[in-house]
């Protein structure tokens, strides 16, 4: 483990230095195929009424080493949290003295392509769920234990497992059931909304200037198929609510609280806008 | 239109002067806003002192301050690394812009490329929603830096 950490340290110093010759944007034209042998679907045809004709993977904006990670599972350091989340959902835990797979079973058949179909619409609830928000509920409801902080290690590592499951499976949501086409509307509204002193909205960067170089960051079209994502700069995972948060600080704008309806509305959107993309967890990004 | 522009804005100067709120404005500082850009140019100095060049380029350069090199490649600047893609080159920018019109683009872009760019205005408080506390009711750059970073502009010219 720590030599592992120590050399990607060094592998990022040196992704650091290469970038430093002229910036020339523009995803790569490369394959993504995982251990040699899993082929991940990273550029597809748009769906109709999508403002791209063509929807394209974060992991083509990323440096040849960085790409190199994320292609190699023994070396993807985000495997390390698929791990510990596998462990996780074998262990009891709350008062119903329950773990997920007393439930779920092993996860191999249950959890396949299922976090490749969040959100989803909960009745119940009567607003979308993503992946952590339903594990929280089934930590309250079912385990009788407390729901996890936002962004606690073990969440985390849940959800990258669960997500993982789905791996090279087409991300897709459902836009018909409950109110889910209510939440898309909003989340467009919002991705479409300038905020912060540098009046900028998630569209002004990503739809607008993808391919090109912001100072050192190469902006993708900001799609979220890899998360949660192992982030170089962070050395950790990095949950999708963390990056909305991020790029709405960036903008010298307050930002919502994790999983607030905002943020949930927002997923909705961009998850939409990413359909089809396989879903690539953990990804490896800078 | 550019006397026009000036004459509208003086009186406003003048009269508002002592009880501007806004924390970044001093006394004899035209307050953001508060002069209208027309025609693409703002001809007044917001300060009435001349800029200082050397400054202007640490503020272009200042990641907390312009951060121009964000978005634009300045081969002037060629000891900071990573200069951005999004806008264009600023080499001989001077050659293509005069005075007035480098202030107005600094001051707010949006007046003179359209309220769509992604050049942020940095003398005014036509912002986004939800600005976060640390910024509230400024500008990014103070009317004196504005003044400084046109100064710096206007000495890069290739002709
Ligand atoms: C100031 C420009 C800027 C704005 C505005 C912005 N982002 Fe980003 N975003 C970035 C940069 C830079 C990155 C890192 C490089 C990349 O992956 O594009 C990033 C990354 C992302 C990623 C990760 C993509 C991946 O492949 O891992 C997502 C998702 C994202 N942004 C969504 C959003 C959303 C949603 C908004 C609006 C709430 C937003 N961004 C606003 C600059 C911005
Ligand atoms: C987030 C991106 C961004 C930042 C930051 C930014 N600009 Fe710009 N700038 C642009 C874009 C894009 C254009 C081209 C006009 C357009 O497409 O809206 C532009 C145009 C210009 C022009 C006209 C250039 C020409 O050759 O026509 C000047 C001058 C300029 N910017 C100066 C600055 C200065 C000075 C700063 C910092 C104080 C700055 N910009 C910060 C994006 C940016």
């Amino acid at each position: 483990m720590a030599s592992r950490t120590k050399s990607i340290a060094t592998l990022f110093s040196a992704v650091m230095v290469c970038a430093t010759g002229a910036l020339a944007g523009g995803p790569v034209d490369e394959k993504l195929v995982i251990d040699g042998e899993m082929e991940i679907d990273t550029r597809i045809p748009a769906p109709e009424g999508h403002p791209f004709d063509e929807v394209i993977s974060g992991w083509h904006y990323r440096t040849d080493e960085t790409r190199d990670l994320e292609a190699d599972s023994f070396q993807n350091p985000g495997m390390l949290y698929v791990e510990r989340g596998e462990e996780i959902w074998n262990t009891v835990d709350g008062a119903a003295g329950k773990s997920c797979a007393s439930c779920h079973g092993d996860g191999d058949e249950f959890l396949k392509g299922l976090g490749a179909n969040y959100p989803k619409w909960n009745a119940d609830a009567g607003k979308p769920f993503n992946i952590e928000l339903q594990i929280n509920q089934c930590r309250e409801a079912n385990m009788e234990a407390e729901p996890y902080k936002f962004d606690a290690a073990d969440q985390k590592a849940l959800t990258t497992f669960i997500k993982h499951k789905s791996i090279g499976m087409p991300m897709e949501i459902d836009l018909t059931e409950g109110d889910m086409q209510a939440w898309w509307n909003k989340g467009k509204e919002l991705y479409y909304t300038r905020t912060g002193q540098l009046n900028l909205a998630c569209a002004t960067c990503h739809e607008g200037y993808n391919g090109n170089y912001i100072r050192a960051d190469h902006l993708s079209q900001g799609n979220v198929n890899g998360f949660p994502t192992y982030r170089l700069k962070q050395s950790a995972m990095v949950s999708l609510h963390n990056r909305f948060r991020g790029c709405i600080r960036d903008t010298r704008a307050a930002f919502p609280p994790a999983f607030s309806d905002d943020l949930m509305a927002l997923e909705v959107y961009v998850t939409w806008r990413g359909s089809g993309l396989d879903i690539e967890t953990p990804a490896v990004r800078q | 239109m550019n006397k026009g522009a000036t004459l509208a804005g003086l009186p406003a100067v003048l009269t508002g002067i002592a009880f501007m709120t806004v924390s970044a404005t001093q006394a004899g500082t035209v307050a953001p806003d508060s002069v209208p850009i027309e025609d693409m140019e703002l001809s007044q100095s917001l300060t009435g002192v001349a800029g200082d060049p050397a400054e202007g380029r640490a503020a272009f350069a200042d990641r907390k301050k312009g951060n121009c090199l964000a978005c634009h490649a300045n081969a002037d600047i060629k000891e900071e690394l990573f200069h951005g893609e999004v806008g264009p080159v600023l080499d001989g920018v001077a050659d293509r812009w005069d005075q007035a019109q480098l202030r107005a683009i600094v001051v707010n872009s949006k007046d003179v490329f359209g309220e769509q760019t992604i050049m942020p205005g940095f003398y005014t408080l036509k912002v986004g929603i939800n600005v976060d506390e640390a910024h509230a009711g400024q500008t990014i750059l103070t009317a004196q830096e504005v003044e400084d970073v046109v100064a710096y502009l206007m000495t890069l010219k290739d002709n």
